[in-house]
């Protein structure tokens, strides 16, 4: 049985484990909310470069002079992942889900015979899958110690991308991340990247009549210089998502551990009182059995 | 006044999103006025200054380091890289974007590929429509 002083110690550093992990969840609850704010910000930039995508691009897709960002290498052999975590942890499962996912692709890819290249955003998916997966990695990115992730930071990554894509590093991409669903789940979620998907352009191009538009200069100048500014602003949003569900899944984490921390310290506390009972009637019986004997 | 709906998006917010009389946008093949009812268009725009009037008055002006916008008859959707408010442009930054834009357009060898030489030369450009709008502000 511990000692009563051996009790105090273990409840005075359950009770600051949960200081710290109510401070960490509130602090997680403020980054949150602005993570989400911004998240929400780049919404309407992102829908209305969908649109214009898709008017642009199901026009000449068709073409054979199309652009590679747009159609791929018609090839679909080497497959680029790019996988967004967060830079730090204690939030849960958050970046394990997306290092599962992550891994799961990239045997089933594996499995196909198609080589696979790895490039991370964050700290913690590239530690993840060093362990496995080291040989495979084309280059890792982190914007660890950055307070707000700007657009020209998801820009950097595109350009990266790019230039792998033009140097014929691989034939198709794909970005996997953790969508932002609500505060309590986030969902590990493969989007491809190259080519560029383009399912509501041909469903739009077949209900009919669409506005005809004139182009300046031209379609192909419009859309090369579309189609890379559109991968960022993919990149910026899988970035922004990961980042708000990266808060959210802290927050719920560290609800937890409060809550653990808070049934612990009941628990300790009913076990030192209970010792203390148990000595304090040892006494008692010592003294009434030792007065009894005179 | 007819008057058509204006819409400045950058990737980090949504800036402005109203009923307008008129519009000046830099457009790449130079500045176009639109008014309601025009043609519907898709163009690339340089780095320059959108103007707006309201009320027959202007009333809005904001730099745009570059992008997009779609023109249709009753509303026009701008997709900027970047757009601050003129009151809001400092001539320091904007000169030291030159700089360092001229820089990036040194190390650009010739034998780049024409698109990342004319990249280059559009960050300048745009940098110095940028130390223009501020000066002007």
């Amino acid at each position: 049985m511990a000692s009563l002083k051996d009790l105090r110690m273990r409840i005075n550093s359950v009770k600051n484990t949960r200081k710290i992990t109510q401070a960490m969840k509130m602090v997680a609850a403020a980054k949150l909310r602005r993570a989400q704010a911004q998240a929400e910000a780049a919404r309407p930039y992102a829908e209305r470069m969908e649109a214009i995508l898709a008017s642009l691009g199901a026009a000449v897709a068709a073409t054979p002079g199309a652009p590679q960002m747009l159609v791929g290498t018609g090839a679909d052999r080497v497959h680029l992942l790019v996988v967004v975590t967060a830079d730090r942890g204690l939030a849960g499962g958050f970046n394990t889900n997306v290092g599962r996912l992550a891994r799961a692709r990239i045997r089933a890819l594996e499995a196909e015979g198609k080589v696979v290249k790895i490039l991370t955003v964050g700290r913690k998916g590239a530690s993840y899958l060093k362990r496995e997966f080291a040989s495979r990695f084309a280059g890792e990115i982190s914007f660890m110690g950055k307070k707000r992730i700007e657009f020209s930071d998801a820009e950097s990554v595109a350009v990266r991308v790019t230039e792998m894509l033009e140097a014929g590093e691989f034939d198709v991409c794909s970005l996997v991340y953790n969508r932002f669903q609500n505060v309590i789940s986030q969902i590990p979620t493969e989007q491809r990247l190259i080519p560029a998907p383009l399912p509501e352009g041909q469903a739009a191009a077949a209900t009919g009549p669409q506005a005809l538009y004139d182009y300046e200069p031209d379609e192909e100048a419009i859309l090369a210089s579309l189609l890379p500014r559109n991968l960022a602003i993919q990149i910026y949003r899988a970035v922004l998502e990961s980042t708000a569900g990266f808060y959210g899944s802290q927050m719920t984490a560290m609800d937890n551990a409060t809550r653990n921390a808070g049934d612990m310290i009941n628990r300790l506390t009913l076990n030192y009182n209970r010792t203390r009972q148990a000595n304090i009637t040892r006494e008692l019986i010592e003294i009434i059995s030792g007065a009894e004997a005179l | 006044m007819a008057t058509f709906l204006l819409e400045l998006v950058s990737p980090e917010k949504l800036l402005l999103s109203r009923q307008v009389e008129m519009a000046t946008i830099p457009a790449a093949e130079g500045e176009m006025g639109v008014l309601p009812g025009h043609s519907p268009m898709i163009v690339t725009l340089r780095g320059g200054v959108i103007r707006v009037r309201e009320n027959g008055a202007e009333t809005e002006r904001l730099f745009v380091g570059g992008g997009f916008a779609e023109v249709s008859p009753e509303r026009v959707t701008v997709l900027a890289d970047e757009a601050t408010p003129l009151a809001n442009l400092s001539r320091a930054d904007a000169e030291r974007r030159i700089a360092e834009a001229e820089a990036a357009l040194k190390e650009v060898s010739p034998t780049d590929a024409e698109a990342r030489r004319d990249a280059a030369l559009e960050r300048v450009l745009a940098a110095r429509a940028m130390l223009d709008a501020a000066q002007a502000a």
